[in-house]
């Protein structure tokens, strides 16, 4: 059986409140052995000095676009920028064309992934049929052919008799319902966050109000039905205030944060570009002061990327015109670790644990750990790497990313999955070198 | 000038400069227009991507009086109507090397987004969407400077729909550039409330007698129905509240004028009275339009003449 041993790093493993310098052993494709100096013959070596080496990443909340529009990405090419950002998994959201909104997509996605894709993939269903909002998609078949959650991303629930049923529906095969939550009707024709910058723009506002209301609805309707609930992309400040509220009730409730919301606020936007333009919008000063502090308090359970790839054409135009959306696998660790370790709001060791381990337990999957018979997925990285965002060098198909030309500080040196390393970093040096 | 795309990051020299040679080019009365052949050789071109009578007419008379050769493209006539995107439309026309392009989109920004990727060819924005319309404000500084010596300590109320209003944004910055305060009114939904830190001395109330309460001039805006996608205030309402009638010329002081950019809509937000009375100097901002850009184009077109 092929053997990997990871010599010499710094594991950082939250789960098993492991932060010690050691070996990682991986045979057969699961956790032989963690820590001390351990050697194995026949194995390949990695050196890890001077790194970290964590549980593998897992990004819940990825647009891989396949089937359907494979001119943005390819779960071929999704899965090698996801590698190259560190991730292990990434869980795809269902708005493909067809929308995985049946088994027979569920099955599609995942035999077009055994065979394309470095990365695990696991499909998250639809919630409604076509994510039109009707009527309730196969969840259950969809669950047993491997949908991890249900989502109807992008294209939020609006009827609350239709999110009730559906999370009365989930509950009883313990799937998570995911909800972007943006109330149409108050968001609609609008660009950018509702706030000064939109106003002297010219650009219609996406008030925060339209995430704030829809919040509310899932949380009271999760309360009515127990079933598990979770934020998409939170942004806003009242939203967070109303999660740690549930959460404070007992709810099942949990959320996720983006880097782009917690790396930028409204200061940061260069007009009319389109590579700041996403739902939810980049928002306010406070709102991402609230986030930072919740991802540091708990209340945020998750950092998941929203990776969405459009091709330049489509981002090519006047800003009204443009898609919704940025890729963000290749750079979320390096923004995480500028805004929330570098500045001493977050210690490494939560991050490791937001990445990993927090998804997986919203997810209910037994990973995001470095436990002996765990699948052997690990995530290396230098958060002191010196290296520069070049996103024509990028793995995904499209190229709309905030952080093209940014210098960062911190990054993943190379991703290891069921024991094999499916990326490595070349060229770059580390600042301590 | 290296193009024109807002009056937000023009600095106040700039602005002064142009308005003073705008007087320049002011005809006296019952004159025509001076011809020059100060942009002789030049060619401009009018990419106009929205419907306009006014603004599209008189930067081509401008052009033509300054000597330069003018072209008037509509987005109807051109291969925009046939799905070509607007940076292929542009770097189309950029090829055959026009000294500037006047544009006017629908989409706000769509300018400044062309003038990143084009920054060869100077840009002058005629209108962008909700954003700015930088030759109206100058044009309307210039009618002002036609009725008081200087803008510092005036009050200009702009009623109307300021939410929609590229006028409102550039009248806001240039006014405030030069001291004067502004009152931003009309129904609630159509006034941000964001907009009153946009620039120093802006203020905003919701009742037409306050704004125009010792007023040295009222900007009356047009409801942009167009652009509204629900109802913002209750049907048949707006003129009883926000219309400005001949009454309302009493609060406002002895020499006030009252304006508006065009196109008028009498019996909404203004009555007929009003805009056909002594006090409306609508007409001469018609006129200033020709001079201001004349004055606008001089100063990009002649850099080098």
């Amino acid at each position: 059986m092929p053997k990997l041993l990871i010599k010499n790093g710094r594991i950082l493993d939250p789960v098993n409140g492991r932060d010690e310098v050691g070996d990682v052993l991986i045979r057969g494709g699961l956790v032989v052995r963690v820590g001390g100096d351990q050697h194995a013959t026949g194995a390949v070596a990695f050196d890890a000095t001077g790194l970290v080496v964590a549980p593998g990443f897992i990004d819940m909340h990825t647009h891989l676009r396949e089937p359907g529009f494979e001119h943005a990405e390819t779960i071929e090419s999704g899965s090698k920028a996801a590698a190259a950002g560190g991730f292990t998994t990434v869980c795809a959201m269902p708005n493909t064309r067809p929308v995985n909104d049946d088994a027979t997509v569920t099955r599609y996605i995942l035999e077009r992934a055994s065979r394309s894709a470095i990365v695990n993939v696991l499909p998250i269903g639809a919630i409604t049929e076509d994510s039109a909002g009707e009527k309730l998609a196969a969840i259950g078949s969809m669950r047993q052919a491997g949908c991890v959650a249900i989502s109807d991303d992008g294209h939020p629930v609006m009827n609350s008799r239709v999110m009730r049923r559906a999370m009365e529906f989930a509950r009883a095969f313990d799937i998570p319902v995911i909800d972007h939550c943006e109330d149409l009707n108050l968001s609609a024709g609008g660009d950018m966050h509702e706030g000064e910058l939109a106003a002297k723009l010219g650009l219609r506002g996406i008030p925060s109000a339209s995430e704030d209301v829809m919040v509310a609805r899932d949380i009271l309707l999760a309360e009515l039905t127990g079933a598990r609930f979770h934020v998409a992309h939170i942004s806003s400040k009242r939203s967070l205030e109303m999660v740690r509220q549930a959460k404070d009730r007992g709810l099942k409730v949990t959320c996720e944060a983006m880097p782009h919301h917690f790396g930028l606020d409204e200061s940061d936007i260069v007009p009319y570009d389109s590579n700041y333009k996403m739902k939810p919008p980049i928002r306010s000063a406070m709102d991402r002061e609230a986030l930072v502090e919740a991802l540091a308090s708990g209340v945020v359970d998750a950092i998941a990327t929203d990776h969405a790839p459009h091709p330049g054409s489509e981002k090519m135009q006047e800003f009204e015109q443009c898609p919704f959306g940025i890729i963000g696998l290749e750079t979320a660790l390096a923004v995480a670790l500028e805004a929330l370790v570098h500045t001493g709001k977050l210690p490494l060791a939560k991050l490791v644990q937001l990445f990993s381990a927090g998804p997986a337990r919203i997810l209910g999957l037994d990973r995001g750990h470095l436990s002996p018979g765990a699948p052997g997925d690990v995530t290396i990285f230098d958060p002191d790497l010196d290296w520069t965002y070049d996103v024509s060098r990028s793995f995904s198909k499209s190229a709309n990313s905030p952080w093209h030309g940014h210098r960062f500080r911190g990054g993943p040196v190379a991703t290891v999955v069921a024991g094999k390393i499916v990326w490595q970093r070349s060229g770059e040096r580390s600042a301590g070198d | 000038m290296r193009g024109l795309l807002g009056i937000e990051t023009l600095e106040r020299a700039e602005i002064e400069a142009v308005l003073a040679r705008a007087k320049d080019f002011q005809p006296a009365p019952h004159e025509s227009f001076p011809r020059l052949d100060a942009a002789r050789g030049r060619m401009v071109v009018n990419l106009f991507f929205e419907a306009s009578t006014r603004t599209r007419t008189s930067f081509e008379i401008a052009a033509k009086r300054l000597g330069a050769d003018a072209i008037s493209i509509s987005a109807s006539t051109s291969s925009v109507s046939k799905g070509e995107s607007l940076v292929d439309t542009l770097n189309t026309l950029v090829a055959m090397r026009p000294d500037a392009i006047i544009m006017r989109h629908k989409a706000s920004g769509a300018p400044h987004f062309l003038a990143r990727y084009l920054p060869g060819t100077p840009i002058i924005n005629a209108g962008d969407g909700t954003h700015e319309h930088p030759t109206q404000a100058l044009l309307d500084a210039r009618t002002i400077l036609d009725h008081r010596p200087s803008l510092e300590g005036l009050k200009v109320a702009i009623i109307g729909d300021i939410a929609h209003s590229r006028v409102a944004r550039s009248n806001v910055y240039l006014l405030s550039k030069f001291g004067a305060s502004i009152v931003l009114c009309g129904p609630a939904s159509l006034v941000p409330k964001e907009l009153a830190s946009i620039a120093p001395g802006v203020s905003i109330t919701y009742d037409i007698r306050e704004a125009i309460k010792g007023a040295d001039v009222a900007m009356m805006l047009r409801v942009q129905f167009e652009r509204l996608h629900e109802p913002a205030f209750p049907a048949g309402e707006y003129f009883s509240f926000y219309g400005l009638r001949l009454e309302h010329l009493d609060l406002m002081k002895p020499d006030a004028i009252v304006m508006h950019p065009g196109p008028i809509n009498r019996g909404r937000e203004i009555a007929s009275d009003v805009a056909d009375s002594q006090r409306s100097v609508i007409l001469n901002q018609v006129e200033n339009g020709v001079a201001v850009r004349m004055a606008v184009l001089e100063r990009i077109l002649c850099q080098n003449c």
